[in-house]
């Protein structure tokens, strides 16, 4: 590459008449202003920093709860926690992260934020939509933490196994916010998928045909189709499970002949794919540090591609493998045992190709480039202890015992906080027109790392020893009383870790070195824009030649005119090759999606105390969403003009 | 075995590294053998990511062109790849086998001959039943503590009465969750005489983790005399005071859940207390059976595992002493 050739599709203001487009740009493309403007905001990088922000305040949530835990499991025959209150902070803890946390931080607010600046285009498809899931995702957050305050958090795990979540041994009301908690994120969750799949197939700048996607594109738009088909499963089980509990259903009532074992298949074929549907942004995340940082094309971009589809489509084949316990015939247990080694072999290709890419490059060494170091060091650890999960003999001794506990913390924080943390060093410039320090972010990188694995890696050696998972307590003849302790302290560094990056952040902001558009020097397109972006994206839409966008522009790489600069008017592209085929509008800032979000919250909330709040609330959501789909007469009648030309 | 520096750093009556019986050691055997091979893929890998690191790493900052890849190179990477790849892939095929291999072993012993073992999951502890020969009147009911001939082939039979519940003693072999609606079998074998701990392995609610019990392997002589004692029903209290501890029984809460053979208490809600001084936990592995814990445990069970279903028992304490010594007749 070279300096010239990036600077042409860079968005550079040099003229007159550029400044005068910018400031037009500028001033269709805007968020609202003032307070009821924030609840207008339509903007995909707006909702995008929502979702970072948010989720990860939910994350330090569930990292103080682990705290929490930490501190009751440092004592054998501890009473500092009552059993009730510490089942509660163990649901919460996984609850929060899994579904507060990390789908939302991996797939919806990276996806949100990023893959439209990847793929060229102005905003995501379905802006309002996109709006209308953060709201969601944000009310069911905040009605799970209101209810903890009010002793009526959810007690029965993240996984809420009927009969114990079922309506004779779950009193109360905690077993049906956990299953709404789940309702309002899998909403959210289904909507940005529909937005990502439909951004990426129809936005894309053109030439980014589909060998020329980027990675992290890739990955998000396999983990938006595995959102669209994972769902499902968690939205039956847990609206049976709500019936159940307050419309007298039997779905899981084994007296009169309902299965407890339904649940699990539901929950699982959700659960499962939910994995990789927090692990493959991770893997996604790895794929962009390692070719920007090793100053080179990542190897194998088609085997790389190929191993996320088909990790995508073996995720579905593996649910059972959470339930070798229950007594399922041996056939089948030898079916899932098969499937889910064999998904070691598009995660060995992803290894191997990343391997080759820093061999033969020249990595250099900044903060995002050893946190991806440290994710190799830490997951592949748990991608190991995952062949041992898989292999039924041995399932059947570490099932449900620290060492699973082990197993999934090293897989998750090593598959995806490991990456999530080299994502915020590598973008935060772009996000925040700041660079992050680097003195303080190895700081940090350490004490997480150190602090994690002594947090974690004991969990081995506990589960080996026979201690089980979710236990308030333990006998202090056990054995297992020192390695508990440690434990304990390496959450400190954990939290110092952590402390200190929120540290890093808060100055950072306020006074670190100004970020230029491209501090990485990196292919990627959202590199082509100022940091941080616009409100527009791109002063000029851009072309793509190859899989790094700047680094594979020609001298003379041509930008897209002729657009509507007056309308919020976009390029549609072609899903294979990626020709243009049209031009669209993008809707305008609006409040109604926030009222249907607010109206929506009020449904789901009521209908765990009464049933009839579905369809008394539908009434104001009818409301809300005609509000919302309202069309003006200048938006029909250019969309009409758009037609005819688009036919002729 | 290479492995034997691994299985002593892992004692005591609770792990799956100290087996006792043909199941456990199987498994071991193939838990190390994975250990073994992912141990060394994992040195290797991040051996060759050091070395990657270590020879290239850009020294003099930020490197601001892009490499341009040699196709020779290119090449021989993908060779390189590959090659990887399908050694993983065969790496895979053996672990695999392997644990086939090992399923069918675990499986194997003659069921045909097996002492057979009821176990109902409560919360928070375990029904035990002996069916044996399938005569009524030689059944033994007994909670939380289950004897096995050493060597026997033992079939445990295993549901649940409320919630599910997982039955799991490491040492003999691995869990099988007890289900509402579902009955699942587990075949063991115990080798080695003495007591194996186990303990719920599913979330069951709010004591999930005091929910033990132990498994005692003990001579087919001891079984038998062991068995035979547990067939009788409780010994006519001797002492005054042991009849007045009865008195004590019958008239309090107690007679509602529990049952004493050879007298009017017939509850089933909870454990059988026929043999109570016999056992030598109480609590599902809870407490040690001493007086002074039983005491703590009738007085106000809820304060040792609250949530617990045994209500506190106020009472004098002249009758907790004589209620006392009357279970310590119960041998």
């Amino acid at each position: 590459m070279s300096e010239q050739r990036a600077a042409l599709i860079e968005q550079t203001i040099s003229t007159a008449e550029e400044a005068e487009r910018a400031r037009n740009l500028e001033r269709i493309w805007a968020e609202p202003k003032g307070f009821i403007g924030w609840f207008k905001a339509v903007h995909h990088t707006t909702i995008g920093k929502r979702y970072m922000v948010t989720a990860f305040a939910f994350f330090l949530a569930g990292g103080l709860l682990a705290g929490a835990m930490r501190l009751q499991l440092a004592f054998p025959e501890s009473h500092l926690m009552s059993p009730d209150l510490y089942n509660q902070i163990f649901t919460m803890h996984g609850s929060i992260m899994m579904f507060l946390f990390a789908v939302p931080m991996m797939f919806e607010a990276l996806a949100v934020y990023f893959v439209p600046l990847m793929v060229g285009t102005r905003n995501i498809a379905f802006p309002r939509l996109n709006a209308f899931s953060y709201y969601l995702f944000l009310f069911g957050g905040l009605m799970l933490f209101a209810f903890f305050f009010v002793n009526s958090g959810p007690d029965r795990g993240w996984f809420a196994y009927v009969p114990l979540s079922g309506p004779d041994y779950g009193a109360g009301k905690r077993a049906d916010i956990w299953a709404q908690l789940i309702t309002f994120t899998e909403v959210s969750a289904l909507a940005v998928a529909v937005e990502v799949i439909v951004t990426v197939f129809k936005l894309r700048a053109p030439g980014m045909s589909l060998n020329r996607i980027p990675i992290f594109v890739w990955g998000q738009v396999v983990v938006a189709f595995m959102v669209i088909f994972a769902m499902p499963g968690v939205v039956v089980s847990s609206t049976m499970l709500l019936l159940d509990r307050t419309a007298s259903t039997q779905f899981f009532n084994p007296a009169v002949g309902g299965d407890v074992l339904l649940f699990q298949h539901l929950f699982w074929w959700f659960g499962h794919p939910e994995v990789y549907i927090i692990f493959l942004p991770g893997t996604a995340i790895v794929s962009t540090i390692v070719a920007t940082f090793s100053r080179r094309h990542v190897f194998g971009y088609m085997a790389l591609v190929l191993s996320l589809i088909a990790t995508g489509f073996v995720a579905f084949g593996l649910w059972v493998h959470h339930m070798f316990a229950t007594g399922i015939p041996q056939m089948s247990e030898a079916f899932f045992t098969a499937a889910s080694m064999m998904i070691a072999i598009p995660a060995g290709a992803q290894i191997f190709c990343w391997l080759a890419t820093i061999v033969t490059g020249k990595p250099v060494l900044k903060t995002p480039m050893w946190w991806v170091l440290g994710f190799f060091f830490v997951f592949i650890i748990g991608g190991m202890t995952g062949i041992f999960v898989a292999s039924v003999p041995v399932d059947l001794q570490v099932h449900d015992t620290y060492f699973v506990v082990a197993h999934f913390h090293y897989v998750l924080i090593g598959g995806a906080v490991f990456p999530l943390f080299g994502a915020f060093a590598y973008w935060f410039p772009k996000i925040t027109g700041r660079m992050l320090s680097e003195r303080i972010g190895m700081w940090s990188f350490w004490l997480f790392t150190i602090g994690f694995n002594i947090t974690f890696f004991p969990m081995h050696i506990l589960g080996l020893r026979g201690m089980p998972r979710r236990v308030y307590t333990y006998p202090a003849d056990a054995g297992w009383t020192v390695l508990n302790q440690i434990q304990s302290c390496g959450y400190l560094l954990l939290f110092a870790g952590v402390s200190l990056f929120l540290w890093n952040v808060w100055t950072s902001l306020r006074r670190g070195e100004a970020a230029p558009p491209n501090p990485w020097q990196a292919g990627g397109l959202e590199w082509a824009t100022d940091s941080p972006p616009r409100a527009y994206n791109f002063l000029n839409l851009p072309t793509v030649n190859g899989s790094e966008a700047l680094w594979d522009a020609l001298p003379d790489q041509p930008v897209i005119s002729g657009l509507h600069e007056d309308v919020r008017e976009i390029v549609t592209t072609r899903i294979h090759d990626a020709e243009p085929d049209g031009r669209d509008e993008l809707p305008e800032p609006s409040i109604w999606p926030f009222i249907a979000a607010v109206v929506t919250t009020a449904l789901f909330i009521g209908s765990i105390f009464r049933p009839i709040a579905v369809s008394i609330g539908a009434i104001p959501l009818a409301i809300a969403l005609i509000g919302w789909f309202w069309p003006t007469r200048e938006e029909s009648e250019r969309r009409r003009r758009r037609d005819i030309w688009q036919k002729s | 075995m290479i492995f034997s520096f691994i299985s002593p750093m892992f004692p005591g009556h609770q792990t799956p590294l100290s087996p006792v019986g043909p199941q456990a050691r199987h498994i071991e055997h193939n838990l190390l053998l994975i250990f073994s091979i992912t141990s060394i893929v994992y040195v290797i890998v991040i051996a060759v990511l050091a070395y990657g690191v270590v020879r290239n790493h850009a020294r003099e900052g930020f490197v601001p062109h892009t490499l341009v890849e040699d196709p020779e190179i290119e090449r021989k990477a993908t060779w390189i790849v590959g090659a990887a790849l399908g050694l993983t892939i065969i790496l895979l095929l053996v672990m695999m086998v392997s644990s086939f291999y090992t399923s069918h072993s675990t499986a194997v012993l003659a069921q045909a001959q097996a002492i057979k073992i009821d176990v109902y999951g409560h919360q928070w502890w375990w029904e035990v039943e002996y069916p044996i020969n399938e005569q009524p009147y030689r059944m033994v009911r007994t909670a939380n503590e289950i004897h096995v001939p050493v060597g026997a082939v033992v079939t445990i039979h295993a549901t649940s009465r409320d919630v599910i519940h997982s039955f799991w003693a490491p040492n003999i072999h691995g869990k099988k969750d007890l289900l509402p609606g579902y009955e699942n079998d587990l075949t063991i074998q115990v080798d080695q005489p003495g007591t194996w701990r186990g303990q719920c392995a599913e979330f069951c609610g709010l004591q999930h983790a005091h929910m033990a019990f132990d498994i005692v392997a003990q001579s087919r002589e001891d079984f038998d005399r062991w068995y035979e004692q547990q067939l009788s029903p409780a010994p006519e209290p001797a002492s005054s005071q042991a009849i007045h501890g009865r008195e004590v029984f019958l008239t309090h809460a107690c007679v509602m859940c529990h049952t004493i053979r050879g007298t009017t208490a017939g509850a089933t809600v909870g454990p059988d207390l026929t043999h109570l001084a016999s056992r030598s936990m109480i609590a599902a592995g809870t407490l040690k059976n001493t007086r002074g814990n039983l005491a703590g445990w009738i007085s106000n069970a809820q304060s040792i595992k609250p949530g617990v279903r045994m209500p506190p028992n106020p009472m004098p304490s002249s009758d907790l002493n004589d209620l006392l010594a009357y279970l310590e007749t119960l041998r």
